[in-house]
């Protein structure tokens, strides 16, 4: 509460704080304002420099009251570690003014909060669709829009830009050559789509578009009961998708306010690890391979095939293994799973070795990537960059040691940082971090705690299947629960873990019921995307190429 | 491993002469380097053993179809190995990951630009029928815009469920099976 009031008192100096709302739940820190101040607001927190670090901006959609939405602004403080949600109501079709001016970064969420909800932001110089198609009516997130109701789309939009001051995004420049990049083209990973205007071989102004993969996870979200989201969750970022299993799952635990059993912790911190090593492996594999170093690819896949097995082992999935509950886990682990895990990482640690001296050593991948597109630090954080990109920037920021969760505190591993910014850089902090996970899991597979993997929480995790099956209180409570549903009470809570690709974040609204009202992710690689425009500008295309393949855009969580 | 299925009547067989007495053999030389065939099976041999695939990953299932290229389960082994990312260059179209509807205009000008003879797989729950996705931007299944040889199941199927859709396939091509699905498709975005 401390902060609050800190904050309030710093607000006052310039705001009538009469007409706003301070409150403290669950664990978070919420201010409500009016809407015409939010923009000022933003700009005055960011100017004291309070909260650096927008992490997001989404809507929710409240029907039945006279302001049907709320804009939900989530800030972050790299200084003191803390968070600060900010809501503002808006009703149907009135405006609300942009955050851009405050936090660069604002841009890509509020098309998707007008996307997906009809919210207009004045001033946003580029407010377009941006996940779902340009021929679709209506705004899916709405409670009143059907979640089956499809609309088809029978065209794809024509090459466009983004407009700026003094040119308007959709007339192009006769000088240039107008380049269109996907969505099928190999270096665009399936989904993604860039276009450009080309002046020989350099890129005179970019665009990006997304949405190709919009699987609406969010109204699926809110039409399946809780334990149903899981296996959604882990379809966001597919490359380490049980990273998204507990980050979801932490935030519905924080809502219904249980702890996780240590076992149950200590695993999920083994799965995590395993998933961040993994999941650079994919990353530093096919970004060698955009740059024409195949052997590396194949190489990296042997690795992770290794931990496939692994994970085969655990729940016998390989790739999406939807193993957290809510409430600890699935199930133990077998008989003498920690000591293979213990055996594989040796091999990730000679492999990961091998593999640095392969690509981060070598000439080529040197030239081709040394000074290449830099982010600065100021412009990384502007921008809402997480993860290792952030750290390739030089900003030490890793919430695993700024918000430690599951015991990261007590564990002993180093947060590599970069330097310059470039897309070297972010290669060598991925590698560096897939050695410090290899610690990570060593440490945590040494000492497993006893004890179950699972609350016992009659409400919330169903009865193991002996109990099911041989009595009747098993089978009345795992009747009682399918039924009636794990209901967490009414509340929103934002809860973030540190994934692969940085800062994953569930924002969770629970009206009492068995589904989840709103469930908003925050994707790391959004923000991250959001900013290849700006990267790129006056760059080779190849070198556009790199930096793409270096963002490590997983469409999945990209477009959700 | 599947002898029954590799062995099908499309194989080549060589006319063999193995019991004849030299002299016969002189006398009808070219037999002894010669097999016979229908030109067609001959044809489909070659197709079958030599598909070029374009892998269209959009999602989770393209990470498994990596895997089925990769190093563990290699699809070399089938003759499958020269993954081509132009559809002008492959006869295989593989759709591994969700259609959406904003792709599915896509999708189709990519299958349009594939020359012939091609075939398409659909890979994972999501390209068959789009899976456990019955939301307002999915496409329900692939084949809604384009012909669908054949749909593996699973989210995402396990490499070795690909492989098996893979020789369904070339079980197909090898007896030239009929496909009216593909014979009677139009482009749903081309107006009649």
């Amino acid at each position: 509460m401390n902060k609050l009031e800190n904050l309030k008192h710093k607000l006052s100096e310039k705001f009538k704080i009469q007409n706003f709302k301070f409150s403290h739940a669950f664990g978070d820190d919420v201010l409500e304002v009016p809407k015409e101040d939010a923009p000022q607001v933003l700009m005055h927190l960011k100017n004291i420099g309070e909260f650096d670090f927008l992490m997001d901006v989404c809507g929710a959609d409240y029907p039945t009251r006279e302001k049907r939405f709320d804009v939900v602004y989530h800030l972050f403080s790299s200084k003191d570690n803390t968070r600060l949600r900010i809501k503002a109501q808006v009703g149907d079709g009135e405006s609300i003014g942009t955050a851009i001016p405050a936090y660069r970064g604002a841009d890509w969420f509020e098309r998707e909060a007008y996307d997906m909800y009809g919210i207009i932001f004045e001033g946003h110089p580029n407010l377009r669709r941006i996940l779902t198609h340009h021929q679709f009516v209506g705004h899916p997130l709405r409670k009143d829009y059907d979640s089956d109701h499809r609309q088809a789309c029978t065209a794809s939009l024509p090459i466009h830009f983004n407009n700026e001051p003094g040119s308007p995004g959709d007339v192009l420049n006769d000088n240039y050559i107008p380049l269109n990049i996907g969505p099928a083209h190999t270096a665009m990973h399936g989904t993604l789509r860039v276009m450009a205007e080309m002046d020989g071989e350099t890129i005179v102004r970019c665009n990006n578009e997304i949405g190709y993969l919009h699987r609406c996870f969010e109204k699926m979200a809110e039409t399946h009961p809780y334990n149903q989201v899981i296996p959604y969750t882990d379809r966001l970022n597919y490359c380490s998708a049980p990273m998204n299993n507990i980050g979801y799952c932490k935030a519905v635990e924080r809502l219904l306010g249980v702890e996780i059993p240590a076992k149950a912790q200590a695993m999920r911190v083994i799965l995590a690890e395993l998933s961040r090593i993994i999941d650079h492996t994919i990353s530093i594999g096919t970004g060698a391979m955009d740059l024409g170093a195949l052997t590396s690819f194949f190489f990296m896949f042997g690795l992770r095939e290794q931990v496939y097995g692994l994970f085969e082992k655990l729940c016998g999935a390989r790739l999406t293994v939807s193993m957290t509950r809510v409430g600890g886990m699935a199930q133990d682990a077998p008989d003498g799973w920690y000591d293979e895990v213990l055996a594989l990482c040796k091999e990730i640690r000679r492999g990961t070795d091998e593999m640095a001296s392969m690509v981060v050593d070598n000439k080529i991948f040197i030239q081709r990537t040394r000074g290449v597109c830099p982010v600065s630090a100021q412009d990384a954080i502007q921008w809402g960059y997480t993860g290792p990109m952030l750290r390739g920037c030089g900003v030490n920021l890793d919430l695993r040691k700024s918000n430690p969760y599951y015991g990261y505190d007590s564990l002993d591993f180093d947060v590599p940082v970069g330097t310059s910014g470039d897309i070297y850089d972010r290669y060598l902090v991925r590698f560096e971090e897939m050695r410090q996970s290899v610690r990570i899991i060593e440490q945590v597979c040494k000492n497993v705690p006893g004890g179950d993997y699972t609350i016992r929480d009659k409400g919330i995790v169903l009865p193991e299947k002996k109990d099911v099956y041989g009595n009747i209180e098993g089978l009345m409570n795992h009747f009682m629960l399918i039924i009636k549903g794990l209901r967490p009470p009414a509340g929103e809570v934002y809860d973030a873990t540190e994934a692969a690709n940085g800062e994953l974040g569930f924002y969770l609204v629970s009206d009492g019921s068995a589904n989840p009202y709103r469930l908003k992710v925050r994707p790391p690689c959004f923000a991250i995307y959001q900013s290849y425009p700006t990267v790129v500008k006056g760059a080779m295309l190849a070198d556009a190429i790199a930096t793409i393949a270096s963002m490590n855009l997983i469409a999945g969580e990209l477009d959700r | 491993m599947h002898n029954n299925e590799v062995r099908d009547s499309s194989v080549p067989t060589q006319s063999s002469h193995a019991g004849a007495t030299g002299t016969q053999a002189a006398n009808d030389l070219s037999r002894d380097f010669a097999f016979t065939s229908k030109l067609d099976h001959i044809v489909a041999w070659g197709r079958k053993n030599s598909l070029w695939p374009m892998p269209y990953g959009t999602a989770c299932c393209g990470i498994e179809f990596m895997s089925v290229m990769g190093p563990k389960y290699d699809l070399a082994r089938f003759g499958a190995e020269v993954a081509r990312f132009s559809p002008r260059q492959a006869d295989l179209l593989v759709v591994a990951g969700t259609i959406t509807e904003k792709m599915a205009p896509v999708i189709t000008r990519i299958y349009q630009q594939m020359l012939e003879p091609k075939y398409v797989i659909a890979m994972g729950a999501c390209a068959s029928s789009g899976g456990f996705y019955r939301a307002y931007h999915v496409l329900q299944g692939v084949d809604k815009v384009i012909p669908v040889d054949v749909y593996i199941p699973g989210c995402p199927p396990t490499p070795e469920a690909v492989m098996d859709g893979i020789m369904v396939l070339q079980r197909m091509i090898a007896t030239n099976q009929p496909r009216p699905w593909k014979t009677n498709w139009k482009s749903p975005y081309e107006q009649a």
